[in-house]
């Protein structure tokens, strides 16, 4: 076996060639067969392979960009079951996004943060309420309600407004540290989902418990977004700006604040790192990720009310993060796609098998006892395992290596040389 | 005109006075010294300095202008660093990670500049990480650079927190007990480090040690703490022999013995 590995390491053709062969495979028997979520998960699969693969970084993107916008779209249209394989692949985006929006806060910057939710709430509501007649209640004129030309806009304004609000909540919250931190965005996240559910009176803004329903699809000249398949790409392209977003931000001066301001605030603080200041961008970072996967999931849903934003979604997003492993980009990208395809796929055909066994009067499995009903258990479960056997997830938080060859090489071109103090430099005086 | 100046410092904490009307004005780019007994105050000194905390009385003056009430990070862009008595690395994040994060201020890349990525920040970022480089090798520590901070030994921690608080270019820079922990040799290097701090940056040093010896060795000028009041300064000779501070260190008794003797 390990004679294997060490052949697949050294000669890259044989890997390419083997990769190829298990994702032709695997990408096969999903199109042939009618509904296989082995062989589907076996494909999904193929990115974990990827990033283990000795391939550079630039082709393993290639790679990854060939699969999702060609072998996975074509794979899963073979059979019946299209629109559902998509739809998992496609809520796997949208909770990959908030993971990775949340890893910011609770990953990079050390504050746990229990109502994440909120702000994909906020996303949501802010396209569902000025996409719908929901918003003449409140605002006269022929402007409103926005068609779902408006979407694209929407994106980035629901962003906005989740980052508006991850402000507006640190400014109070951030005075609080650790424990108290993590019961007072709990608290947060409570209190936006009941306000959603209550702003019902006076004024109906978001219609209460009933939720906002016909909540225009996306719409790009003249083509609308409707099914799962359509909407896999605008989260696989907002997915890609996310990523590409955190992988910039990891190791750039903000990046490191944050890791600062987590592994010791005072000496951040002395460092001359504005300690509030920098906690809030991680906040409004992580919530404008969220914020936009909240208006996607409004326009693909058509539907939303207030149950779709409990804590234990919340939680759920808190799992991905911790079991993939804090800090951890491709980490976080694991753990998203575990926990979504737990829920959405493993449990229900594990549900849908086990009440097949009771129809057919096999055994009997009360449906107390159905898998679907397990998820919080499961995810109980999951925590305590990774606590005690891999505390720093799947994937643990890596930090970057640095070439000292290429360091001293740039060592003349360094900005200001040592011996200068900030006096002479200025630095001091601005 | 003086760099660093106290005048009438008063730090209570409830009905403890850790700090007492201390007025102290350090020898600009020389290496001066905080001495005294353990709870003599000294690190709550420093803190107030540092802006961690707030004086409850009194003045602290840097270059003629007050920094009592500015934030801590406005401190240290006003050019006073420090190292910590507990050590506080950022022990997850490498070695020259540490030292970068020391440069935060001198560098502009903020949030869009860094997504969009624009042109200069890449470079900033390679110049940066060179000049954290050199400070590691100017402390000795090149060799550590890709390790994690927290793994280091002892003594090297002490190092690096040192090559962290230059990065930030410092006027001042305060160095809590730098020598804990350290044994002799490890001592010896770091007063040679300290000695080639102040004589090629120039920079206004402040100790606070309980190794007597440093203390004598690397420091012009010498403030004595002791029960948060100030009972004595001068040149390491004068508190070699002030009867204060031998009566604050070893107790009345050996006092007694000094003048018989």
């Amino acid at each position: 076996m390990n004679k294997w590995i060490f052949v697949l390491r050294q000669n890259k053709l044989v890997l390419a060639a083997v990769y190829a062969v298990f994702v032709i495979v695997t990408a096969l028997s999903v199109y042939l067969s009618d509904k296989s979520v082995v062989s589907f998960l076996l494909l999904l699969s193929s990115f974990l392979l990827l990033y283990y693969t000795a391939f550079p970084n630039t082709v393993k993107w290639g790679i990854a960009g060939v699969l999702l916008l060609i072998v996975i779209p074509f794979a899963t249209s073979g059979g019946a079951s299209h629109e559902s394989y998509m739809e998992v692949v496609t809520q796997c985006g949208i909770y990959i996004a908030m993971a990775l929006g949340l890893n910011i806060v609770v990953g990079f910057a050390g504050l746990l943060d229990l109502g994440f939710i909120a702000f994909f709430a906020v996303g949501a509501y802010s396209y569902a309420i000025f996409s719908t007649p929901q918003v003449s209640n409140f605002i006269s004129g022929n402007l409103f309600p926005l068609s779902g030309s408006w979407f694209w806009l929407f994106i980035l304004l629901g962003g906005f407004i989740a980052a508006l609000f991850g402000v507006l909540l640190g400014l109070p919250v951030l005075r609080v540290k650790g424990d108290y931190l993590a019961i007072v965005t709990l608290g947060f996240g409570e209190i936006i989902r009941l306000i959603f559910n209550n702003l019902s009176k006076p004024v109906n803004i978001t219609n209460g418990a009933m939720g906002i329903s016909s909540i225009p699809p996306p719409n790009l000249f003249g083509f609308q977004f409707t099914f799962p398949h359509q909407f896999y790409f605008i989260v696989i392209a907002i997915l890609a700006v996310v990523l590409f977003g955190v992988r910039r931000l990891e190791h750039s001066r903000l990046g490191r604040s944050w890791k600062a301001i987590r592994e010791n605030e005072i000496a951040a603080q002395a460092m001359g790192i504005p300690v509030i200041g920098t906690k809030l961008t991680a906040f409004a970072v992580g919530a404008s990720f969220s914020g936009m996967m909240g208006v996607v999931f409004a326009a693909k849903q058509t539907f939303i009310d207030p149950t779709s934003f409990t804590l234990v979604e919340s939680a759920t997003i808190l799992v991905m993060v911790i079991l993939g492993g804090m800090g951890s980009v491709p980490g976080v990208i694991l753990g998203a796609a575990i926990v979504t395809i737990l829920n959405l796929q493993v449990l229900t055909e594990l549900t849908n098998w086990f009440n097949q066994l009771t129809l057919n009067g096999i055994v009997n499995i009360p449906s107390a006892l159905s898998p679907s009903k397990m998820q919080r258990l499961l995810f109980g479960v999951i925590l305590v395992l990774m606590a005690i056997f891999r505390p720093n997830g799947l994937i643990a938080a890596k930090n970057r290596k640095v070439n000292e060859e290429k360091l001293k090489a740039n060592l003349p071109k360094a900005a200001v040389p040592i011996g200068q103090s900030a006096k002479q430099s200025g630095g001091a005086f601005k | 005109m003086s760099e660093l100046k106290v005048s009438k410092l008063i730090k209570r904490f409830g009905g403890l006075v850790a700090v007492n009307g201390v007025d102290f004005t350090f020898p600009e780019g020389k290496i001066s010294a905080v001495i005294g007994p353990n709870g003599a105050g000294k690190t709550t000194f420093f803190n107030m300095i540092t802006g961690i905390y707030i004086p409850d009385e009194g003045e602290i003056e840097l270059g003629g202008k007050s920094i009592v009430k500015v934030k801590p990070h406005k401190i240290t862009e006003l050019g006073v660093a420090r190292t910590f008595q507990n050590i506080r690395l950022f022990g997850s994040m490498t070695v020259l990670e540490n030292v970068m994060v020391g440069m935060h201020i001198h560098l502009k890349a903020g949030l869009f500049g860094t997504l969009l990525r624009l042109p200069g920040i890449r470079q900033e970022e390679e110049d940066s990480a060179a000049e954290a480089y050199r400070l590691l090798e100017y402390v000795g520590l090149a060799a550590y650079l890709n390790e994690e901070a927290g793994s280091l030994p002892y003594g090297a921690q002490r190092r690096l927190e040192i090559a962290r608080a230059l990065a930030t270019r410092p006027r001042v820079l305060l160095l809590d007990e730098p020598a804990a922990g350290m044994n002799p040799r490890e001592t010896a290097q770091l007063i040679e480090l300290i000695k080639q701090i102040q004589r090629e940056m120039g920079i206004t040093v402040v100790l606070i040690e309980h190794d007597m010896k440093l203390v004598m060795e690397l420091s012009e000028y010498i403030l004595v703490l002791d029960y948060g009041t100030k009972i004595a300064e001068g040149v390491p000779e004068e508190i070699r022999s002030n009867p204060r501070v031998i009566e604050a260190y070893l107790g009345k008794s050996a006092v007694r013995q000094e003048v018989m003797s």
